[in-house]
């Protein structure tokens, strides 16, 4: 298990606003070009028959099968469980996904529905999307979820705070939020399409981490601009330099968007060329997604059988 | 390379797009003919040693028939109205996209540059020329060489073979759209797709006689450089060969362009984007090989972050992929020619020789065919062959500076001059070291960066002349 205290090595960065403020503006700026164009590059890796059929599976295992609407209802979150559990009914060699992320009123259903099966529930906190409420309603929000059985608690970052400057405010509220996890695995949702640069998303991602997160997360989906191959490989290179520099692992989900199997293994290029071989596993790395999953597994479908066969021979959740 | 968890599994590009003839002939007067003495030569494929195709070899004879097939040509095709001259060379654009694939995997296989950057860069380039010169032919009055530009008549041209077909556009686009008739020699270790662009010359029904292609070694270009029915000429190549054209050709009526060697400084400051300029670095001096006569051959490295640098870039170069230049995944395919290997070879024993740390990633290299693993040299000083000579290859010499003065100091002390990369957050140090450092082209945030409207040329050995843009106009008119 990482440890959830700062690492020692960066431990006096976080000791008043001034001092993080100097921490974050010191690292490296980004070039948006350059990171673009390397992210476009990466994008062209052509892959085949052994390597695509790895990376399918891997990308099914990776998946948040994720349901976030108004509209949720007990019956449509079962549903979406027994599809993560058993995602082609055709086929039990397909992998299950990683985690059914649902909100944390939900997540009592999700937990009963995937009893025995091993995937965990994530939930949604911190009056995700937006976070905007005191953040004794968030740390509320975030106990419920704890207590109904949330594995996994995706909370969103105060992005107001952060683009005012208020660093430090950012980092208490991820650590108030980490501790009101308990043993829960915590992703940090960064909303980078808010953050609007890169360099603010390379800050985040740096600042989220110092605070204890064991994920940090592009998005919520709800806003315009989502996870991109861009600023995914930026929070990728983020991860790299941080466990580099204090030996703590984090992991990173892209969410929003990635609807293509051509999209993951875009993504899972980007994993595997910029933070390595340690990240190519469920524990460090997750997709976010809904129709994903159903694209992958039409693609395995034609590697296996040869054949085309469409959406009417994959399940609707 | 160590066992990977996610192996990419092999991606060849087919071969069955580009099917080539057993034997090629040059082309005159809109004819494929063999050389009159009836000399071949071979082209080989340098990733694999397996011979292509039976290429002529033009004798001093062949040369004078091409160059007299060019001035036959070059009335008409100079009194055409440009917005007609300006239609074949649309067409020409036009069928080099229709059959990009085709060109790609041909210059991939001739050259031993990986398909994927024949088929992003080179080719998309190559249209890119001929477009925006298509677009000038009609407007030679207003691009600022007066109210009715001349063209010189017969523009003899000698290019490398580290981009084939892309030194052809930037020889061949501004010579027809200015009026002129050409006679091109290509490299001879890379003559295949010069002569696959003969054939959309006859595709687009160019009037005979205004490209011709001349194809063999050294003797063909001395040939051509020294032929009195010569206009112009444009030398893309080595230094020394740039010489000797530059001696042949004083004293004559000949206009001369060349583009020669570099030595590049690729300058990284402690407050760079660190990611990028890893990116900027391996792209600079691993892109196509390093045969590059632009390649960011010298890192300058601030030493406040040499370190930092350097284990970034090493893990990079960890993830290059050395291989079949087909493959779509390669990053660095083969060393052109057995020739250029040894030179690579004996520069690179010398960096080693004089002191300088090497460093190379693990990778395992094919065994068949010319190969280099991409490689680092530490520790070097302005005094090593590594840091002055041209090794045009995929070895980096990297030196470290202290302040923005001693890093113009020493990325000028070169005898070279065609480009320099500037990496820096701040804007007003780029501009300063823009107006400090004598290089034709100063890339800041990004290099090897190509684009048709841009000029492109060198300082002092690297060369005179610009090519691209409308100052490439000027090097084929009589101004």
């Amino acid at each position: 298990m990482p440890s959830t205290a700062p690492a020692l090595p960066l431990a006096d960065v976080t000791v008043s606003d001034a001092a993080l403020r100097r921490f974050l503006h010191g690292l490296p700026g980004v070039d948006a070009v350059g990171l673009e164009s390397r992210a476009a590059a990466l994008g062209t890796r052509s892959i085949k028959t052994t390597a695509k059929s790895y990376a399918i599976d891997l990308a099914i295992s990776m998946i948040d099968l994720t349901t976030l609407e108004g509209s949720d209802t007990p019956g449509k979150v079962r549903s979406l469980c027994a599809k993560g559990a058993a995602p082609d009914p055709s086929d039990r060699s397909v992998p299950a996904v990683a985690a059914i992320c649902v909100y944390s009123d939900m997540v009592r259903e999700a937990k009963e529905a995937l009893r025995g099966t091993g995937i965990a529930v994530a939930s949604v906190a911190t009056a995700f999307p937006a976070g905007r409420a005191a953040r004794s309603v968030k740390l509320a929000d975030t106990r419920e979820a704890v207590a109904a059985g949330a594995d996994e608690v995706d909370m969103v970052i105060d992005r107001g705070a952060f683009l005012s400057g208020r660093y430090l405010q950012v980092f208490e509220e991820i650590t108030a939020v980490k501790a009101a996890c308990g043993e829960a695995h915590l992703k940090v949702i960064l909303e980078n399409g808010e953050l609007a640069t890169y360099d603010a998303i390379r800050r985040a991602s740096w600042l989220a981490m110092l605070a204890g997160a064991d994920f940090i997360k592009t998005s919520t989906g709800k806003v315009a601009v989502n996870a991109t191959p861009a600023n995914t490989l930026l929070m990728l290179e983020a991860v790299r330099d941080f466990r580099a520099t204090t030996g703590r692992q984090v992991g990173v989900k892209p969410a929003g968007g990635i609807r293509t199997a051509k999209d993951a293994l875009k993504y899972l290029v980007l994993v595997n060329e910029t933070a390595g071989d340690d990240w190519l596993d469920p524990a460090w790395f997750r997709f976010g997604a809904s129709s994903l999953l159903n694209d992958l597994l039409m693609q395995r479908q034609k590697l296996t059988t040869g054949r085309y066969s469409g959406p009417d021979y994959v399940t609707v959740d | 390379m160590t066992a990977m968890k996610f192996e990419y599994a092999p991606a060849p590009e087919s071969r069955s797009t580009a099917a080539i003839a057993s034997s090629h002939g040059l082309f005159i007067d809109g004819e494929f003919r063999p050389a009159a003495g009836g000399k071949v030569f071979k082209s080989i494929a340098p990733a694999s040693e397996e011979v292509l195709s039976e290429v002529a070899h033009a004798g001093a004879d062949d040369v004078h028939a091409a160059v007299e097939a060019a001035r036959r040509a070059f009335p008409r095709w100079s009194g055409l109205p440009g917005a007609e001259r300006a239609k074949y060379l649309f067409r020409i654009a036009r069928l080099i996209q229709e059959r990009s694939r085709e060109l790609a995997v041909l210059e991939s296989l001739d050259n031993g540059k990986p398909i994927r950057e024949s088929r992003d860069v080179d080719l998309p380039l190559v249209a890119a020329h001929f477009f925006y010169y298509a677009g000038w032919a009609d407007k030679l009055p207003h691009a600022g060489f007066g109210p009715d530009p001349k063209p010189l008549g017969v523009a003899g041209q000698v290019i490398p073979w580290n981009f084939p077909l892309l030194m052809l556009a930037w020889k061949i686009a501004p010579a027809l759209a200015t009026g002129n008739t050409v006679v091109l020699k290509p490299a001879e270790t890379t003559p295949l797709t010069a002569l696959r662009f003969a054939e959309i010359c006859r595709q687009a029904a160019l009037p005979p006689g205004v490209v011709n292609i001349v194809t063999g070694d050294g003797t063909a270009g001395a040939a051509l450089v020294e032929h009195p029915g010569v206009d112009k000429i444009a030398f893309t190549g080595s230094t020394g060969v740039g010489r000797r054209i530059a001696r042949t050709v004083a004293g004559t009526r000949k206009k001369l362009t060349l583009e020669l060697g570099g030595k590049a400084a690729n300058i990284v400051f402690d407050d760079a984007p660190l990611d990028q300029a890893v990116e900027g670095i391996v792209n600079g001096i691993f892109f196509n090989q390093g045969h590059v006569c632009c390649a960011g051959s010298r890192l300058l490295v601030q030493e406040s972050v040499a370190e930092e640098l350097l284990g970034a870039l090493k893990r990079r170069m960890a993830t290059l992929r050395v291989g079949d230049p087909l493959d779509k995944n390669t990053d660095v395919g083969a060393i052109n020619s057995a020739a250029q290997l040894a030179r690579i070879r004996e520069l690179a024993d010398a960096g080693s020789a004089e002191g300088a740390e090497r460093w190379s990633p693990p990778c395992e290299l094919p065994a068949d065919g010319y190969w280099f693993p991409p490689t680092l040299f530490t520790g070097v000083t302005q005094a090593h062959r590594i840091a002055r000579e041209e090794i045009f290859g995929p070895v980096l010499s990297v030196l470290t500076f202290r302040t923005p003065e001693e890093a113009v100091a020493k990325a000028n002390n070169t005898p070279y001059g065609l480009s320099a990369g500037i990496w820096t957050e701040k804007g007003s140090r780029i501009l300063w070291l823009a107006g400090q450092l004598r290089a034709g082209v100063v890339w800041s945030n990004t290099f090897n960066k190509f684009d048709p409207t841009s000029p492109f040329g060198g300082y002092q050995e690297s060369g005179y002349g610009r090519e691209g843009g409308r100052h490439g106009l000027g090097a084929y008119l009589d101004v």
